[in-house]
């Protein structure tokens, strides 16, 4: 059984363009004070980014835990919102259900989902439609260079 | 190639104070999608792109980027800059297009990042 070393909950506001990325950008600052492999921090921070990204885009709310274990890191983004219809089709490159809105700040290119699996080691996502959506992503602290 | 080499070819304007123009840039990332350049993005990279709001400079802390430039002369509003300061990332601008930017680095011997 792994053992835990560090937790931390972070509430995200959906459609809080301005702030969003500030979570998965701190989470970055607390790994590299706890000299996490740069390799296995950029997996993580990529995923947390994206799964922070996908909450402000779509939901209205959402929690990011993130826990350390002397394994793997574990982040975890549980959303209140519509949820994914067609979660096949979403993990597919290139599909998206962006605004002109969201891709004007750079996302929504049917990216988002594609790279939380890129840099998972481990991915589990669960979703209903007019709930929400709950991504679970593990990285390995040694299995990257 | 240094940061001096690329400001140089580029004929940019530092928006950052205190600049390691020392900087060695490894390879480029350009493109005005963020997941983009989270995806093919390299360690040490530079980054080009012609966005310039704040989930620019976030990005480039998560993919560890090493220097921005923004193209087509879009500067970024203060608040961007500063960020940027405060994570140590310098920021230029080029009145260049993203085309002519990536033509001329290349052309200079710096790669793609991916």
């Amino acid at each position: 059984m792994a053992e835990e070393l560090f937790r931390r909950s972070f509430k995200i506001h959906g459609r809080d363009f301005d702030k969003a990325g500030e979570t998965s950008t701190e989470i970055k600052a607390i790994l590299k004070s706890l000299s996490i492999d740069a390799g296995v921090i950029r997996h993580a921070v990529v995923v947390a980014f994206e799964a922070e990204m996908n909450v402000v885009m779509y939901a209205d709310e959402g929690t990011m835990t993130f826990v350390l274990t002397d394994e793997a890191i574990g982040i975890e983004v549980a959303d209140v919102g519509p949820g994914i219809p067609d979660l096949e089709l979403a993990m597919q490159e290139g599909y998206s259900t962006a605004s002109d809105e969201m891709r004007e700040l750079g996302f929504g290119f049917g990216m988002g989902l594609p790279n939380i699996k890129r840099n998972s080691d481990t991915l589990s996502i669960t979703t209903e439609v007019g709930k929400g959506t709950t991504v679970s992503s593990h990285i390995l602290l040694d299995s990257h260079e | 190639m240094t940061l001096r080499e690329v400001a140089g070819a580029l004929k940019c304007e530092a928006l950052t104070d205190s600049i390691d123009w020392g900087l060695e840039m490894e390879a480029v990332v350009a493109s005005d999608g963020m997941s983009e350049i989270l995806a093919f993005s390299s360690s040490g990279a530079l980054m080009l792109t012609g966005l310039t709001n704040i989930q620019s400079v976030r990005t480039a802390v998560v993919a560890d980027v090493r220097a921005i430039v923004y193209v087509r002369g879009k500067r970024p509003n203060e608040r961007v800059i500063e960020l940027a300061a405060e994570k140590a990332i310098p920021v230029l601008v080029t009145s260049l297009g993203m085309f002519d930017s990536c033509g001329i680095l290349y052309r200079l011997g710096l790669k793609g990042a991916m």
